[in-house]
């Protein structure tokens, strides 16, 4: 069963770039024994060396990792095992995506559907023509988002 | 004129939509509040991550609480899943939990 997976993880700022490959390899060679697959590893922009929004052990910034991993549910247990008694590690992270993203692609379809199904309903063809309805009117507001009642002070 | 009858001046109703019922509150100086709408149906998105800091900070206040559904105007699906997101940014230090 191979489900796919986001795995975050948070090292030290003062990781060097060992440090870092380091865990990564350890990641990957747990990856590869469970008969898993890395798809992606990002620790460039947006992630990398990042401000943490709180300081975590007097530590202000964190050098973060994103990985998107294919496999079982097992293979990220072991992972969170792992990581859980690595030392200089500050946060990490297990997300399954799949089922999310399936969720997302189905609203989607639902909403096109939908849409078509209410034009055709009026008597138009299913699909927006070009040069038809508001246009470039989207971004008006979009600036000042909808909290002109912030009146919220707890 | 009858109660109820089409108001036709005044330049208080100017903006059609920010009459309607949401609230729209006139306060001295004719202020309106303008009718709330989900950011999430409006918009279109369907996966609400943790990883957009951009997105989800818009719905943090300066103190790093949720901001309530009766500000915003999120609908209840999409606070819920919105929630969820602010949590786990929150793991990750990409949000506060209490910020003073």
């Amino acid at each position: 069963m191979n489900r796919t997976y986001e795995l975050i993880y948070v090292l030290k700022p003062d990781a060097s770039e060992d440090e870092v490959n380091d865990l990564h390899k350890q990641v990957a060679e747990i990856v590869d024994r469970m008969g898993g697959k890395i798809d992606k590893t990002e620790n460039q922009m947006p992630w990398g060396r990042r401000k943490l929004a709180y300081e975590i052990g007097h530590h202000k910034e964190g050098f973060y990792v994103l990985e998107l991993i294919t496999g079982s549910g097992e293979l990220m247990k072991e992972i969170d095992r792992r990581l859980k008694v690595t030392e200089g590690l500050l946060r990490h992270l297990i997300v399954r995506v799949d089922e999310s993203a399936i969720k997302a692609d189905r609203a989607r379809t639902k909403r096109t559907e939908e849409s078509r199904r209410r034009r055709v309903a009026r008597g138009l063809p299913p699909d927006r023509q070009p040069g038809e309805g508001p246009q470039g009117d989207n971004d008006d507001d979009s600036g000042d988002m909808m909290f002109d009642g912030a009146d919220l002070e707890a | 004129m009858p109660f109820g009858g089409p108001r036709k001046f005044g330049g208080k109703d100017k903006d059609g939509k920010a009459g309607d019922k949401a609230g729209a509150r006139q306060r001295g100086g004719g202020f309106f509040r303008r009718r709330k709408v989900c950011k999430f149906c409006a918009d279109k998105i369907d996966d609400i991550n943790y990883k957009d800091i951009k997105l989800l900070s818009g719905f943090v206040p300066e103190r790093g609480k949720v901001l309530p559904r009766r500000i915003s105007g999120t609908c209840a699906k999409h606070q819920r899943s919105l929630r969820v997101a602010i949590v786990r940014a929150r793991q990750l230090a990409l949000l506060p939990y209490a910020a003073d």
